[in-house]
């Protein structure tokens, strides 16, 4: 696709697509939406980038080399954060009686682990939805 | 609030029933779309803003792109 005006406003609305996404991930404890909602958003807004100036600026911007480090980083913090609660003295996942920082309630560093932990789903659910739309784009492209 | 509501709900049906029986899948994909859409307005009226965020985001967003990549690779209309 070669239209300037989608360029355009895919231009001036990438970047709040991902600040939106990026508040949704970060106040999950707090307001409503999460990890995987933020995510989806976060997707999204790389889905239309790609849509509207095509696969190759899309790969310059964000290389699939970074995208699988992403994806694969995601899982494995939520794994490491999920083992302080086995070294604190407890189950997996277990959150404050593990000894976890709690910060200030109502604040956003507050609810100990789950902000991290949101966050990790968050870039896991962001990078896997990126990188299955690129899949299936490359195929057709190089089916012609 | 109980007509917007039944007009959402009647409006989801219309749209249900099109989905079967529109023969063109790129208009299918639309009225799926817009099906999510008033499916995401419904759980906000039923005070579900967490469902209507993902559902917003999930139906009327991933669903619908990777609809549009499957039939880019095959046809269009349904033979």
């Amino acid at each position: 696709m070669n239209d300037l005006i989608v360029k355009v406003i895919t231009k001036m609305l990438f970047p709040f697509v991902l600040v939106y996404g990026f508040y949704v991930i970060l106040h999950g404890h707090l307001s409503p939406g999460g990890g995987f909602s933020g995510g989806a958003i976060i997707g999204g807004g790389f889905v239309l980038f790609t849509l509207s100036y095509g696969l190759e600026k899309a790969e310059k911007m964000l290389p699939h080399r970074l995208l699988k480090f992403v994806e694969s980083g995601g899982l494995i913090w939520y794994m490491l954060i999920g083992m302080v609660g086995i070294i604190g003295g407890g189950w997996f996942l277990t959150n404050r009686e593990a000894g976890f920082w709690m910060g200030t309630t109502y604040k956003l560093f507050s609810s100990g682990m789950i902000l991290w932990i949101t966050f990790a789903i968050g870039m896991k659910v962001a990078s896997t939805m990126i990188s299955l739309f690129r899949l299936l784009i490359e195929e057709e492209q190089s089916h012609d | 609030m109980l007509v917007l509501n039944a007009i959402l709900v009647v409006f989801l049906i219309v749209c249900a029933i099109a989905v079967e029986h529109i023969k063109d899948l790129l208009g299918a994909i639309i009225i799926f779309a817009s099906y999510s859409l008033i499916m995401a307005v419904l759980w906000l009226l039923l005070m579900a803003p967490d469902i209507a965020l993902t559902e917003a985001a999930i139906g009327a967003g991933a669903t619908t792109l990777l609809f549009l990549a499957v039939i880019s690779r095959t046809g269009r209309m349904e033979k």
